[in-house]
């Protein structure tokens, strides 16, 4: 199944880019897609996450054609 | 009901007149409108900021802010709700965000604006980048709970 994957803000800027695509054989969580996606780092503390543009926890599961989003703790207003 | 992201500069007392009138429906059945405008400082924890840039999740901010309002209106019987939001480069004293309820009576314009002002705070993807005076950039970590 494919996801997409999408970064905001500082999160954006520490990892470099701002989307991923990815290719998953098996059931996928959130905390997968972003291991999947960044091997070489731990999610950072505070970051968030949104399934098709809802809020998420990391053990919720994804489907073929989800947008995935990481981000930080939201400052606006 | 009208939520706009605007990535120009508003005029918040505008945008309400315009809203007012083209809501012709509402006319006479609202007694009260609370109105929460948010308008950028020039200083923020004891540095001097000389502008910012809002960035934001085109589609999840929307999806969010109309979940926000559907909310308030479960709770409260309001009649009209406004929720205008810039993004982009913005300077000091520029609106960033006007919250407008209209309601038959003040406390309920009053909750339910706050409940929607709060809400956004912490839950609307917005992210705000201060350029400082002295050139450094900082991302924001994390908003204040707004009564300190």
């Amino acid at each position: 199944m494919s996801i997409k994957v999408r970064y905001f803000a500082s999160l954006k800027e520490s990892i470099g880019r701002s989307e991923d695509h990815l290719e998953f054989a098996n059931l996928a969580t959130v905390g997968d897609v972003w291991r999947c996606a960044n091997p070489n780092k731990a999610l950072p503390d505070n970051i968030l996450a949104a399934v098709n543009m809802d809020y998420v926890e990391l053990n919720g599961t994804v489907k073929d054609g989800d947008e995935v989003a990481f981000f930080p703790p939201v400052t606006g207003g | 009901m009208n939520i706009k992201i605007s990535a120009e500069p508003f005029d918040p007392w505008r945008e309400i007149q315009a809203h007012q009138h083209s809501a012709k429906e509402m006319a006479g059945k609202f007694g009260a409108t609370n109105i929460f405008i948010g308008t950028m400082r020039d200083f923020n924890e004891g540095d001097d900021v000389k502008g910012m840039m809002l960035e934001y999740y085109p589609g999840m901010t929307e999806k969010q802010l109309e979940k926000i309002i559907a909310e308030a209106l479960r709770q409260w019987p309001v009649i009209d709700a406004l929720v205008v939001h810039r993004v982009g480069d913005i300077l000091p004293n520029e609106p960033i965000v006007l919250v407008a309820v209209w309601t038959s009576h003040r406390g309920d314009a009053f909750d339910a604006s706050r409940y929607i002002m709060e809400a956004l705070k912490s839950r609307a993807p917005f992210w705000k980048k201060e350029l400082l005076k002295s050139q450094a950039e900082r991302w924001l970590v994390k908003n204040t709970d707004g009564y300190l």
